[in-house]
């Protein structure tokens, strides 16, 4: 039961890992596609035409690995996690299929439309389509981030005979950390589009700096980013407040804050350590945490000892570290580069180019944080992960394991090395 | 109020949503079966034929199996969770197929015959699982060698009913030497699905009590017969219009899916489970079905009005070169 408990959470989440890759992309690609088609439309500049038309082949290529990797999600949610349906799947149920209603069949059937249709349709129609597709791809993070919203923070349910039903589906719909989370995760697509098309324009420029076109793609991602960066910042210390009021030991863990305090200070650095319940090492900012999420130098803040049950701290720490130092990082280039836009030096493009893929890491490292710090709970005070897990056995769950992860790393290997090998022709 | 009709509602549509994608799906995935048999160029053409249309095709696949897990979550555990490798194998074919698509066109030299391959893997992968899952689920998961045996036999018949779908959707959209060799493929193929339907038909009452009284007992017998005739009659339009038609083969070949699609409902009804779970055992609780029947209604005839448009859209026979990205 251990084992499979253990193996089920590692093959769940390398899944959802590797899916949630692919739409952090194309949530935010789709709507700067729209952008470029229109630019077309209005200006009827030839480069404009050209330049949708290369960033519309890696749109569809991740695309195509944001849907097979879905279908296999689709499969995931039941056959892991029976025990999860069995409680919350009057709940999860609907939201999940609303999904497959309003957003992927839209999605699915004008993405067509947008890669084969150009010669077929009146050429608003061909925006209308790209714009459909985009609209698709935000509506189904809508509802997939309600659900996930609804496990972090419950709301709207009532209790029938050990199962929950909808009370109130607009209170479960709109709980109370949604906003944040669907701001966040919008924001976060539309930065990691922004620094792939940043990056890849800067391949090609290393390769032929004359690329016209990739100059104008690269200041495109590049002012992208310097909008959108210090939005998340914002957007995300609201989400933090929010995660306070609601999730307080997460938070706690986040911080590597063993013990209640007033004026607590915010750990820069630290190896927090389980056992003795404190952290090694480490290098603080006194009252720094009190004055962030308290807004006054000697709030109180609860520490891990005030909560009965309570995430593993260290994970936390270090990915809320990796996605806020991304975070930071990604802040200082898109800034830093808007003065050398005009004829920008080898090493700002070498520095571009290797931030294509900084996206994903904060994106992964940010629901890591998330779902990490929703543990021990499946959905926050009503079911724990211990009691959802199914009745396959280990063998059958380290055999199909091995074949996704097999295929995973394949596809990943192919992806990246083809998405390159395009920047550099 | 009433509620007993809400999970008669839910299964129609999850039924309509996995007919509907066995036979859309089976078209594409027949067609990158097909693809060992075919030139350079006629591969081109043959996956421009589904180009515009395979991502919706797999949305009834997660459309179905949503609509199972929301409106049947008792079934749903216990169907995937006997099903969990073969689902699995599923999967991992359905995902070399969807990227060899883009990565076929992208790479070059020996990658892309690689990647051809993977798309001709990955689409027989699938449908052998498939085959395989309905194998497993008509005969209730029942242990044992013989029974396995079975399902691998459904497996390959399901093979070759996609090469079914696929060439007779190639004799639609394709002209000349492909079609002549798609109208050879289809001849093939529907031998298979002779065998395929006759062994499902044979097996499922020998081995339930329950599918056999209710297929033979009197006076109910002579009635149910018409669906075999009709069956017989459609696989035999289809041949005799073979090389005569563009269309009406493919037609031929839905009719057959729907008949026994519907051969199957008849014998399993009302168990969502063979003797074991019945539709209303397994079903969800009324607030979620009425919550979700609301916005299906809605959203269920936008849906098949846009399909309807794409494929309106892009009639007529493929041409090389329509690729345009
Ligand atoms: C924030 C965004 C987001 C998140 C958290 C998820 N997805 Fe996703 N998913 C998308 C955003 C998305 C997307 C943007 O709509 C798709 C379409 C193409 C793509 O790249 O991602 C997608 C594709 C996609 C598909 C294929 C749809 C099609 O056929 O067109 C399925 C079945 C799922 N997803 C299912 C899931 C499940 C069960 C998830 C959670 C456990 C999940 N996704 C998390
Ligand atoms: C999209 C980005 C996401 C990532 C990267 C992600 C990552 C993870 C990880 C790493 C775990 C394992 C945590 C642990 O066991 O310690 C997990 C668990 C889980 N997550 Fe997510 N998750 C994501 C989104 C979602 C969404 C959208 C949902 C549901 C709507 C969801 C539902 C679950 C469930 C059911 C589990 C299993 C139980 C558990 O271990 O807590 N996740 N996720
Ligand atoms: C630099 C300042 C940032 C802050 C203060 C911040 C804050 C947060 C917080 C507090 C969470 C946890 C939410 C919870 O409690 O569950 C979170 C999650 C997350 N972050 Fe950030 N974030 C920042 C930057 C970024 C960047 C640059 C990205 C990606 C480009 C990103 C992507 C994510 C994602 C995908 C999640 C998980 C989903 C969610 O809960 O919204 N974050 N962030």
């Amino acid at each position: 039961m251990e084992e499979a408990l253990l193996l089920a959470r590692v093959q769940f989440g390398l899944n959802i890992a590797f899916h949630i890759l692919f739409p952090s992309i194309t949530i935010g690609l789709a709507w700067v596609l729209v952008y470029f088609r229109l630019r077309y439309e209005a200006t009827r500049d030839a480069a404009w035409l050209e330049t949708y038309r290369l960033w519309v082949k890696v749109f569809a290529l991740s695309f195509a690995m944001g849907v097979v990797t879905g279908v296999t999600m689709s499969f995931q949610f039941g056959t892991n996690w029976p025990g999860y349906m069995n409680k919350v799947g009057n709940i999860a149920g609907p939201l999940l299929a609303y999904e497959v209603l309003t957003a992927f069949f839209l999605e699915g059937t004008f993405l067509g439309v947008m890669l084969f249709g150009m010669n077929r349709v009146p050429g608003w129609m061909h925006v209308a389509s790209a714009a459909i597709v985009a609209f698709g791809t935000t509506v189904s993070a809508f509802w997939i981030l309600a659900l996930n919203s609804w496990m972090h923070t419950p709301a709207g349910y009532t209790i029938e005979n050990g199962a929950l039903i909808a009370g109130s589906w607009w209170e479960v719909i709109f709980n109370p950390s949604f906003p944040f989370r669907f701001v966040h995760m919008l924001l976060a697509s539309g930065i990691t589009a922004a620094f792939l098309v940043a990056g890849l324009s800067a391949w090609r420029l290393l390769k032929a700096p004359d690329d016209a076109s990739a100059r104008g793609t690269l200041r495109f991602g590049a002012q992208l980013a310097a909008v959108l960066v210090p939005l998340q910042i914002l957007a995300g210390d609201q989400h933090g407040l929010n995660t306070l009021e609601h999730q307080p030991a997460k938070i706690a863990a986040m911080e590597a804050l063993w013990q209640t305090q007033k004026g607590a200070p915010l750990v820069l650095f630290a190896v927090p350590d389980d056992d003795r319940q404190t952290n090694r090492f480490a290098v603080e900012l006194p009252r720094g945490a009190a004055l962030i999420l308290r807004h006054s130098i000697d709030g109180e803040l609860k520490g891990i000892d005030a909560f009965k049950d309570h995430p593993p701290v260290a994970p936390l720490f270090f990915a809320f570290r990796v996605m806020v130092g991304t975070g930071v990082l990604m802040l200082l280039l898109s800034w830093g580069s808007l003065f050398f836009m005009k004829d920008p030096p080898r090493w700002l493009l070498w520095a571009f180019a290797g931030f294509t893929f900084s996206g994903w890491i904060a994106v992964l490292a940010g629901w890591l944080t998330t779902e990490i710090g929703r543990q021990p709970w499946l959905v926050t005070g009503i079911l724990r992960t211990a009691d959802a897990v199914g009745e396959a056995g280990g063998a059958t769950l380290g055999a199909s394991l091995t074949a996704y992860i097999g295929t995973y790393t394949v596809l990943l290997i192919a992806y990246m090395v083809t998405l390159t090998h395009m920047a550099r022709k | 109020m009433n509620t007993e009709w809400l999970p008669l509602v839910f299964a129609a549509l999850m039924g309509l949503a996995i007919l509907a994608y066995v036979v859309l799906d089976g078209y594409d995935l027949g067609v990158g079966m097909l693809m060992a048999g075919a030139e350079r160029a006629e591969q081109d053409l043959m996956v421009a034929s589904i180009g515009p249309f395979w991502d919706a095709n797999e949305t009834w696949l997660v459309l179905g199996i949503g609509l199972l897990l929301v409106a049947f979550p008792a079934a749903h555990g216990v169907v995937l969770g006997a099903l969990y490798l073969p689902v699995a194998a599923m999967l991992v074919g359905l995902m070399l197929r969807g990227v060899a698509f883009e990565l076929r066109i992208k790479a070059e030299g020996w990658h892309r015959e690689l990647w051809n391959w993977l798309f001709w893997a990955g689409s027989t992968l699938a449908s052998f699982a498939q085959g395989l899952m309905l194998g497993r689920y008509i005969t209730g998961f029942a242990p044992g060698f013989g029974y396995w045996l079975f399902a691998v036999v459904v497996g390959a018949s399901l093979c070759g009913g996609y090469v079914l779908l696929g060439a007779t959707w190639l004799i639609l959209r394709t002209e000349g030497a492909l079609q002549q060799k798609a109208i050879a493929w289809a001849r093939w193929g529907l031998m298979w699905v002779a065998l395929g339907v006759a062994l499902v038909s044979l097996a499922t009452p020998l081995t339930s009590d329950t599918v056999r009284h209710k297929w033979f007992d009197f006076p109910q017998v002579f009635y149910l017969m018409l669906l075999p005739a009709a069956t017989l009659a459609a696989g035999g339009w289809l041949w005799i219009s073979l090389g005569k038609s563009d269309w009406k083969p493919f037609a031929g070949a839905v009719a057959i899916y729907v008949l026994a699609f519907g051969g199957l409902a008849y014998s399993l009804f009302p168990y969502v489970v063979l003797d074991r779970l019945t539709l209303w055992q397994a079903a969800a609780h009324p607030s979620a079905l009425k919550f979700l029947l609301a916005g299906a209604a809605i959203v269920l005839p936008f849906i098949l009005g846009y399909t309807v448009y794409v494929y309106r859209l892009f009639r007529g026979k493929t041409k090389a070169g329509v690729y345009d990205h």
